[in-house]
Parts: structure tokens; sequence; C-alpha cells
């Protein structure tokens, strides 16, 4: 057993936080436009060392770094507060998903502007009636001469404004289960048969969008993986959600649990003591976010397979994040409560936390079921 | 970065499992825990595997290993609630070991060591030790600060205190209240938080073995007991449960085995991952047993399944070298409140 960075691991997050330390860009801009112009620019530096393609392999133009290097990449970044690359779906889901299933030429068409920031990404699986339950979903993609037919709607798109390819799973067949007919496809999103609106959120901002598609057209030498294996496929993306997520979640819950520290001993209640057996409530349980995430990647390291605390970091972050600012917005008071605090954002935003990214309770249900063995509900 | 045991001591784990559940079966634990008795078999065979010596010096008769060798014994002795006083021994051990001088090492490790003259330790509070393991049968008494207080840990032997027995609902055990004689025993030079850091994350270890025992058995209860004509595990209101069971194991076992890492090989971290494991098991040592209990529905509640003996050991535990509260109180102080 050892805590401790080895050797090259430790070169490997030195290199990385000297170069954090001459190249970090500063705060994000205000404005949309000019925070994705940010971002762009931001993800250029990062591919010029490779950093952008971290976990891809060396001969796509990625850096082919371990499960554990990918999690020293996501702990200093949240360390440092680096913003996020601009194409981060298409670096974390899209590219991984194309070299899995692509064909030669799809690797050699989509990879490099996915690293370049070129061309910007988004996801379109989920549906107005089809969220955690996703294969249900009803976008209906029919065949027609060499081309598909795409009719339907999706919904909690990401940078779908700013998108030129969607990753998009619809229905092929209609009669099949419904896990086997449905195929993966990369949609143009430069059509006018896809409408792209924007989807206000309880914070007033307006991360996501909704996706009308109606009659929109796609080449069947954009199908990826075959028609028919879109759940297949689709799984894969799911599963290649970083590998450094859970670390990298754990280094920015503790960040901001030291600013809700220093709220208290600002707000006079650092004495309290039940503010006390909150606040290191939470310190303990981001420390075993961390330690459970850590444990999960030595395991996956050893046997290829993720150990049960492997399935847990993201449940508990989602926990941390919403008792942490709940917490700093009722050391707040009244004062707590207005609407241009920067924590009663974060108060507010930590709602989607347990839905985004897989639901509480599907995880819950996955841990039951492939962790624990359960009986399936149905 | 490697947060796995070593092929060594994964072999200690296997063979301590194994062995384990061949001497502790229910049947044995129940016969003992009703008895309120040891079998002093038990504790001589595990003191000629070197098991009460694990982490002690060669110098003074033990193995020379660390405290994660020590926390892997620990919770596999908690997974089976073996009825031994090998937790007292250890913790009395650990004391001498890094609180005292090397004259009171040389005096008591090497009885400690052999289990021939064992230890037992407790956590002092307004003159009182209220809850000591073992202490009736203890040689040598060790006397610590709560978690994070000021003062001196002190040694004891049985003429400097009184011992009176305490019926805690942990029956796999024997308990005492111990109450030291006005100045006597001698005081332990070094710093007794580096014995208490210790100790609590050899029981935080043990509350380990033992939740996950009860969610072993409230697993396999979820998926074989029939109603409404499903496994009862098919439903979310207890497969959901079954999943913050696992949550709160895998965090107290995580935490624990960093714990026992740092005090190897991270000293400066030990102070804060004690606390924080110790906190977490504590509750953790409730709130899963207790789950298991409601997963298992009225046959859980009855004396005649075995459950009880792991809830109300890990309770107990909880409350030992400082309770969840406490911890957390000293998490806090290490955070910068």
């Amino acid at each position: 057993m050892d805590l401790t960075l080895s050797p090259s691991e430790q070169a490997f997050a030195d290199e990385l936080r000297a170069w954090l330390a001459e190249n970090h860009p500063g705060e994000e801009p205000a404005g949309d436009e000019a925070a994705w112009q940010f971002r762009l620019d931001w993800q250029r530096r990062l591919h010029e060392l490779g950093y952008a393609g971290l976990s891809w392999p060396k001969e796509f133009g990625g850096r082919g770094a371990t499960l554990i290097e990918q999690a020293i990449f996501g702990e200093e970044m949240a360390r440092a507060r680096a913003p996020m690359a601009a194409n981060v779906l298409g670096l974390v889901m899209g590219g991984p998903v194309v070299i899995a299933h692509g064909s030669e030429e799809q690797k050699r068409r989509y990879l490099e502007p996915i690293l370049s920031g070129e061309e910007i990404w988004c996801q379109g699986f989920s549906e107005p009636e089809s969220g955690s339950d996703l294969a249900s979903l009803k976008t209906r993609a029919v065949k027609d001469g060499d081309e598909w037919v795409v009719t339907g709607q999706k919904v909690w798109t990401t940078f779908a404004h700013h998108a030129k390819w969607c990753m998009l799973v619809a229905r092929t067949d209609a009669d099949a289960p419904k896990h086997q007919g449905l195929t993966y496809f990369l949609m143009d999103m430069d059509q006018e048969a896809v409408q792209v609106r924007p989807l206000r959120q309880i914070t007033g901002e307006a991360e996501f969008n909704e996706l009308f598609i109606e009659e929109a057209r796609i080449p069947d030498a954009n199908v990826v993986g075959g028609v028919g294996n879109g759940w297949a496929v689709a799984i894969t993306t799911l599963m290649h959600e970083r590998a450094g997520l859970g670390a990298a979640s754990a280094a920015s819950v503790r960040i901001a649990l030291g600013q809700l520290v220093e709220l208290a001993r600002e707000r006079g209640v650092a004495d309290d003591p039940t503010v006390r057996q909150r606040i290191a409530a939470l310190l303990i349980e981001s420390e075993a976010l961390r330690l459970n995430a850590w444990r999960g990647l030595t395991q996956i390291m050893k046997t290829g397979i993720p150990g049960p605390e492997g399935s847990l970091p993201k449940l508990q972050w989602s926990a941390v994040n919403q008792g942490l600012t709940e917490l700093a917005v009722a050391i707040q008071g009244e004062d707590g409560l207005a609407r241009d605090s920067d924590w009663t954002y974060r108060f507010l935003r930590a709602r989607a936390n347990s839905i985004e990214g897989g639901t509480t309770e599907i995880l819950k249900n996955i841990i039951a079921e492939r962790v624990l063995g359960l009986p399936r509900l149905r | 970065m490697n947060f796995d045991f070593t092929d060594d001591q994964q072999a200690i784990k296997r063979t301590a499992h194994d062995l384990l559940a061949d001497r502790f079966k229910p049947g044995t634990v129940r016969e003992l825990a009703e008895a309120e008795r040891y079998d002093d078999g038990h504790f001589s065979e595990l003191a000629e595997l070197g098991w009460t010596g694990i982490f002690v010096d060669e110098a003074y008769g033990g193995q020379g290993l660390g405290l994660v060798e020590a926390a892997i014994l620990a919770e596999e002795l908690g997974y089976t609630v073996a009825p031994v006083p090998f937790l007292a021994n250890a913790a009395a051990g650990l004391a001498i070991q890094h609180s005292g001088s090397d004259a009171q090492r040389e005096r008591l490790l090497p009885g400690i060591a052999s289990g021939e003259a064992p230890g037992a330790a407790g956590v002092l509070r307004d003159g009182v030790a209220g809850l000591v393991a073992d202490a009736e049968a203890a040689a040598t008494i060790v006397l610590l600060p709560p978690p994070g207080a000021d003062g001196d840990a002190v040694v004891l032997a049985p003429g400097d205190c009184d011992v009176e027995p305490v019926a805690a609902i942990d029956q796999t055990r024997r308990y005492a209240r111990v109450t030291p004689h006005a100045g006597a025993g001698e005081a332990l030079p070094g710093d007794p938080m580096a014995a208490l850091d210790r100790i609590a994350t050899l029981v935080a270890a043990e509350i380990v073995g033992t939740i996950q025992r009860t969610l072993e058995m409230a697993v396999e209860y979820a998926r074989d007991r029939q109603q409404f004509g499903r496994p009862i595990g098919a439903y979310q209101a207890v497969s959901h449960r079954c999943a913050d069971m696992l949550r709160e194991v895998e965090s107290a076992r995580s935490t624990a085995y960093w714990a026992a890492w740092a005090a190897g090989s991270e000293p400066k971290t030990l102070p804060l991952a004690a606390s924080m494991t110790k906190a977490l098991a504590s509750d953790a040592g409730w709130s899963v047993p207790a789950a298991a209990l409601q997963v298992h529905g009225g046959i859980g509640f009855t004396w005649e399944h075995d459950l009880h003996f792991l809830l109300k050991r890990a309770k107990v535990d909880g409350a030992l070298f400082g309770s969840a509260a406490e911890h957390r109180e000293r998490v806090a102080a290490l955070s910068g409140l």
C-alpha cells in the first residue's frame, strides 16, 4: 500500500503544475461569447502539450495517460481552478467512442478536429420522455437511399448552439426489443432541420438546450458501430466518463469546503458546535469520496474491473456538494438568499448534481444490482 | 499510487479470514457470548501465531510489522465478532510502544506481545474511564486523554485502580469501569495522541469487519426472503438501503486503511486521518447494523438471530477511544475551525 505518487506519477504532476503556473489563463471573462472563446483558447493550449486528449492513445494525437495520471490531471486542474476545455464532450465521450467503435475513415475524419477544438460536439441522448430509461427513446431514423431521415426531440444537450456534431442515438427498428432497435449516429448540426432552443434552468442561466429535429439528414457513413448497436455504443460512451472524475470532484469540493470554513469564520459562527460538527462531517465525507475514488482506480488498474468502491464517488460528490452549499446558505441567514450571491448560485446549481450524469436513484439501482447482486426490479 | 495491500498483507488477510471462520463459527460465538466468557485457548492460539505482538518491535518479542497488518487482523476479528481480548491488549501495546519510554517498553511490551501479561486501555474523563474492555484480567492498564485533549497518558498496575465490571450490551467481551487511585501509576512521556490515533484506527478497522458482515447478511437475506411474490431485495426501499450500507462500509474501509497506512508512512497526516476514520466508522457502526436489522424485519429483532451480536459490538466499538462527535470536533479543530 502506498498512497503517495510514484516517481513517474510525481514527475507527471510536477510537470503539469509547472505548466499550469505558466499557462493558467486566469478568470473566465463575463458574457457567453467571450467565455466560449476563452475556453476554446484554453483547449488549444492544452492540446499543444497533448493534455486535451489525455486518455487517448498516442497514435490518435492523445497522450495515452494511465488512469492514475488522468486522476492526477483532474485533481490538479480542479485545484488550480483551471477552466474547462470547450469541447469537453468530444474529448471525454465522442473521441473515445470513435476510437473504440469507429471505422478507419471515421477516425481520420473526426478525431483531430475534436482535439483542436475546431469542431465542437454535443450529445443527443436524453429526450423529454426518456431520462433515466434512456433505451425507451423515441427519436426515429428512417433509411432513405444512402441517407437516414431523423425526426424527434432531444433535451439537456450542452453546447448544442456551438456544436458541429451531435452524438445522436435514434430508433432505427421500431419492432425490435427496446435495447436492440437503436443506432448511434454523428449528426451534422449545421442544417435547417435541427433547431436549438436554450433551456432556462432554476439558476436563471441556460447551460443546456433542447433540440427539435424535423427530418434531418444523416449520411449512412455517419453510423458508428453498426445499425442496431446504438445501445452498446452509447453505454461505452457513458463508461468513458472521465476516469479522473472522482478524484477531480473530490478536489473541487475540498476547495469549496475551504471556502466554507472561511465563510464560517467571517460570519462569526466558527465556534458554534453545530456548525463545526456539520463542516467536519462534510470534510470527512469528501475525504472518503477521494479515497474511494483512488481505491477504485487501483482496482481497475490491477484487475480491469472496477471494485465496489468505484461506483460510489458520483453519489457521494453530489451529496457533499449539496450539503456544503446548503450549509453555506444557512450560515448567512437572511443574507444567504440574495440572488446575486455566488453561494446562492452554487446552492441552486447543486440541485442538478444528483440528477445529471445518472440520478442518485439510478446509481443506487446499479450498486444494488451489479455490485451487491440483488435481484432486478423488473 | 497503489491503494491495495501488498502480497504479504493479502496473505495475512486470507489466513486470518480462514482461521477465524473456523475458530469462531456463529454457534461458538453465541455460546461464549451467552456464557459471558472467553475460551482461553483462543487467545493462546492467537499469541502463538504472533498476532498479539504483530506491531510490537522485534526487540520486545513482537513481529515488527505495522498498523496496516494489525488493522487487517482487527478487521477479520471484527468480521467474526471473535470473543477474544485481542483489541484491548493491542490498544495497550500501541500506547506503550508509541507513547512510552524505553524503560516502559522494555518492561511491559514483552508480556503484551506474548499475551502472557496482557494489557487493556481506555479513555479517562473526569477521573474515570467508564468503559474499558478486558480491564479485569489485564496486568497493565493504560488510560489516555480524550481525542485532541491535553493531559498525559498513564500506565497503571491492577493495584493502582478500582476495576468494577460493567454489563455492557456487547456480551462478546468483558468490560469494566476503571477509577485510578489519586496519584497512582506513572505517566507515559510521549505524545498521548500518537497512541490514541493508532488505537482509534485499529477500532475503526474492527468496526469495518463487523459492519461488512452485517451488510453481507442483509444482502443475502434480501435475495432469499420472498414477500408479495418476489425477493424483497427487488424493492427499491430495500435495495437502496443496501446501497447506502455499501457506501458507509466502503467509506469506513477506505479511511481506515488510509489512517493505518499514514501511521507508518505519513505520520503528519495521522491525527486527521485517525479522527476522520473513527468518526465515520463510529457512525457507520450503528447505522449499518441497524439498517441490516431493518432489512431482516422481525427475525432480525430476535435473540435467536446472530445479527444482534454484531450490532452490539459495533455500537460499543463506536464509543471506545472517542465518539463520532468527539472525533468530528477534532477534525474541525485540525481543519482551521
